[in-house]
């Protein structure tokens, strides 16, 4: 016989099951896809998912997570199915620009003005193609020189001496005379590299000369990019390099740095976890050791020295699930107390207004504010010119490096890319 | 034949269709025909046939695969083959590809021949031996790229501990232009030279023990007993194993990937098909890629008729 003290639990799991039933039928469900593997960031979102739930009963949003590679391979065919998500993480770019032409995202343009007045335009325009918006970015990164204190101090020389390119040159003989390896390079990976070869194109050349490649009315082949490539070979020709670096991944260089084995490394501001994690000892250079300077200007260069070379990492809308709700998400989760929230916790260099005066760690500090006076914040090349072209460019930038290429062979190698994309 | 036609016209169609089968279906032949080809072809169809023509469609134009065909192609011709004809990095490719084929017909298949030879008959230590020099090929290909990636670190790897040895430069073969292909060499001979060990040891396990008797009774010597009378014994063996190392080489990736990143320093180490994968899939250009897999099908199929046609028919 059923007693009555089981059955009233039943009943009430019963009851509630249908209430929660009820109101999710009510309720309009925002799904996000995202890959942030780090507990710490995920623990972060929740919360603010919380809170957005909170204030907008209606409204449910899941954050649902899959592997980087996996959501790699699978967003294609996942955005052209019935069980896309609302809103995915993505990069700006022109994998972004591909599926918002090729109709795979929302255009948002007409629900964005809670979006506009929150976040800056320069990192708002990373997003708009062909002034439509079909996502927002999220946060920021800055490509600099990391360098180690302690080993510029045993070479007797001072980053504080480095305003040209000409200056660093010298700094990196210096360090190569004390008998210290200057720069780490992932070179095996190239990508690296093309931190080098694109940042001069980009002093050399200025954001005018970009802008009309992009438009066609300019070449790759021209006098400003040649220059990029000779002034790159005039570092290569120092051999600052760490012994095998052609052979070496990003993460091999890291250690090399982390390890104090070599004082330079030009990389993201991500490379302060990564330096650490991937040393021998889990300390890497410590935020003590640890300095960092902006790439030098060039003398003779066109391009303001101000200008950044990063990433603007953010989230797009897919077609058909551009709704209020999910545009309702988007805005909270990006709203100026929330992206200060993130950046307290040094999780984000934020793009809302604002926010960046409230990033923590120091070095974090300095390059919020680098990219808030850029007069150019340009998405690294090899992102935001395609992965066909940006191949290319990751290519020459190794080989010249390497000795395998001219500065004029590559700059035509990148321009018959650019012609045939 | 007439009369045949005829008399067909009279009778029902299902009644000939019987009547062809029962005389056809001897032994119940056209019946497990009937029963098991279909869906055999079928798989074969769906996951062969189709892909490969449908690869031979998309070789012709320049098409990212993120939207369908026909809204993001763009028809360009037979321009992806003539960009990767003139393409050095392809030719690289093509010249490694066939670099491991001549070093398997020149080093790895008379090593494993010897080492064959030398382990071939039945005792306990000889099942040591075989062991051991086959253990290589069951490790995993990515296994033994990671493997050797740490060998070769001229900074802390095996090359390291030997140049320090001799008071020498510190040497990166994965990142010098010329050594990296010849370091991969290196590994293909070690990885695999186990398995066609395999292949001969069971050839020369199959030679009757009376015939070497006998040849010993004639007076021959050592060497003649090998050359004259093992090699040509075991020579079906001996072509089965140079059609699987040319095909091998042919299709040589996995191992690849671990030990260099994107066809190691300018593109030295690239094979064709870490050429195909660097190229078509990374760079987004499935167009481009598809061209590389059809000429890369060609090639394997050229060779594989070939061989088969004039090479494994031989009756000798």
């Amino acid at each position: 016989m059923i007693r009555f003290k089981t059955l009233l639990p039943v009943s009430l799991a019963a009851l509630s099951l249908m209430a929660t039933t009820m109101s999710a039928q009510a309720e309009e469900v925002v799904n996000v896809l995202h890959n942030q593997q780090d507990e710490k960031i995920r623990a972060a979102w929740e919360e603010i998912r919380q809170d957005f739930e909170a204030q907008h009963p209606d409204i449910r949003v899941n954050l649902e997570f899959q592997d980087d590679s996996a959501m790699k391979q699978r967003l294609p065919t996942l955005l052209q199915s019935n069980a896309k998500p609302h809103l995915y993480w993505s990069f700006g770019g022109a994998n972004y620009r591909t599926r918002a032409t090729s109709g795979l995202l929302a255009d948002i343009t007409d629900k964005a003005d809670g979006l506009r007045a929150n976040i800056s335009p320069g990192a708002l325009s990373a997003f708009e193609i062909d002034g439509r918006l079909y996502g927002a970015p999220y946060r920021l990164a800055q490509v600099g020189f990391w360098y180690n204190k302690r080993l510029f101090e045993q070479a007797g020389v001072s980053a504080d001496d480095i305003e040209t390119w000409d200056d660093f040159l010298d700094v990196v003989q210096q360090i190569k005379d004390a008998g210290i390896t200057p720069i780490a390079a992932g070179g095996g990976e190239r990508w690296p590299l093309h931190f080098y070869w694109t940042y001069l194109a980009m002093r050399i050349g200025g954001q005018d000369l970009f802008n009309d490649i992009l438009a066609d009315k300019a070449s790759f082949d021209n006098a400003a990019y040649i220059r990029a490539g000779v002034e790159l070979q005039r570092l290569a020709d120092l051999d600052p390099f760490q012994p095998g670096y052609l052979g070496a991944k990003y993460n091999e260089a890291a250690n090399v740095f982390g390890n104090h084995q070599a004082a330079i490394h030009l990389m993201g501001e991500w490379d302060i976890g990564v330096q650490r994690s991937e040393s021998e000892s889990g300390e890497g250079v410590n935020d003590n050791d640890l300095g960092y300077f902006s790439f030098p200007a060039v003398t003779g260069g066109q391009g303001d020295p101000s200008a950044t070379l990063g990433g603007v990492d953010g989230w797009a809308f897919t077609a058909g699930n551009g709704t209020d709700a999910a545009v309702e998400w988007l805005t909270f989760f990006l709203s100026p107390e929330n992206q200060a929230r993130l950046a307290e916790q040094d999780i984000i260099i934020p793009v809302a207004r604002g926010a960046e005066t409230h990033v923590q760690n120091p070095h974090m500090k300095v390059i919020a504010e680098n990219i808030a006076h850029s007069s150019w914040h340009q998405v690294f090349w090899d992102q935001a010119l395609g992965a066909d072209v940006g191949g290319v460019i990751n290519d020459i930038s190794a080989e010249l490096t390497s000795g395998d290429e001219t500065p004029e062979g590559a700059v035509e190698r990148i321009q018959e890319a650019w012609d045939f994309r | 034949m007439s009369a045949q036609i005829l008399s067909s016209h009279r009778t029902p169609w299902t009644q000939r269709l019987n009547a062809w089968f029962y005389r056809h279906n001897q032994g119940g032949r056209l019946t497990t025909l009937v029963l098991f080809l279909p869906p055999a072809l079928t798989v074969f169809t769906l996951f062969v046939i189709l892909p490969i023509s449908e690869s031979g469609l998309y070789s012709f134009f320049r098409w990212n695969g993120f939207t369908e065909l026909s809204e993001g192609g763009r028809f360009v011709g037979l321009r992806n083959f003539a960009q990767m004809l003139q393409h050095d990095v392809f030719h690289v490719a093509v010249w490694n590809t066939l670099k491991i084929v001549l070093i398997s017909l020149v080093i790895q298949l008379p090593l494993a021949m010897a080492v064959a030879l030398a382990v071939a008959s039945k005792s306990r230590i000889n099942n040591l031996f075989r062991l051991i020099f086959f253990l290589p090929f069951i490790l995993a290909d990515v296994v033994a790229g990671l493997i050797w990636r740490f060998i070769y670190d001229g900074g802390t790897g095996l090359v390291a501990a030997v140049t320090n040895l001799f008071n020498l430069e510190a040497f990166y073969p994965l990142a010098d232009a010329d050594w990296a292909f010849n370091a991969i060499l290196v590994v293909v001979i070690w990885k695999y030279f186990g398995y066609h060990m395999m292949i001969y040891i069971a050839g020369l396990q199959g030679i009757s023990d009376d015939m070497i008797e006998a040849a010993k009774l004639d007076g021959a010597s050592p060497w003649k007993i090998i050359t004259k009378v093992k090699l040509p014994l075991i020579w079906p063996a001996i072509r089965l194993s140079i059609f699987f190392s040319v095909i091998g080489a042919l299709q040589f990736f996995e191992m690849a990937m671990p030990l260099v990143q994107s066809g190691g320093p300018g593109g030295s180490a690239h094979t064709i098909v870490t050429y195909l994968y660097e190229f078509g899939i990374v760079r987004t250009r499935v167009g481009f890629g598809s061209a590389v897999a059809v000429v890369l099908f060609l090639a394997c199929a050229v060779f594989a008729f070939t061989y088969q046609r004039y090479v494994m028919r031989q009756r000798d």
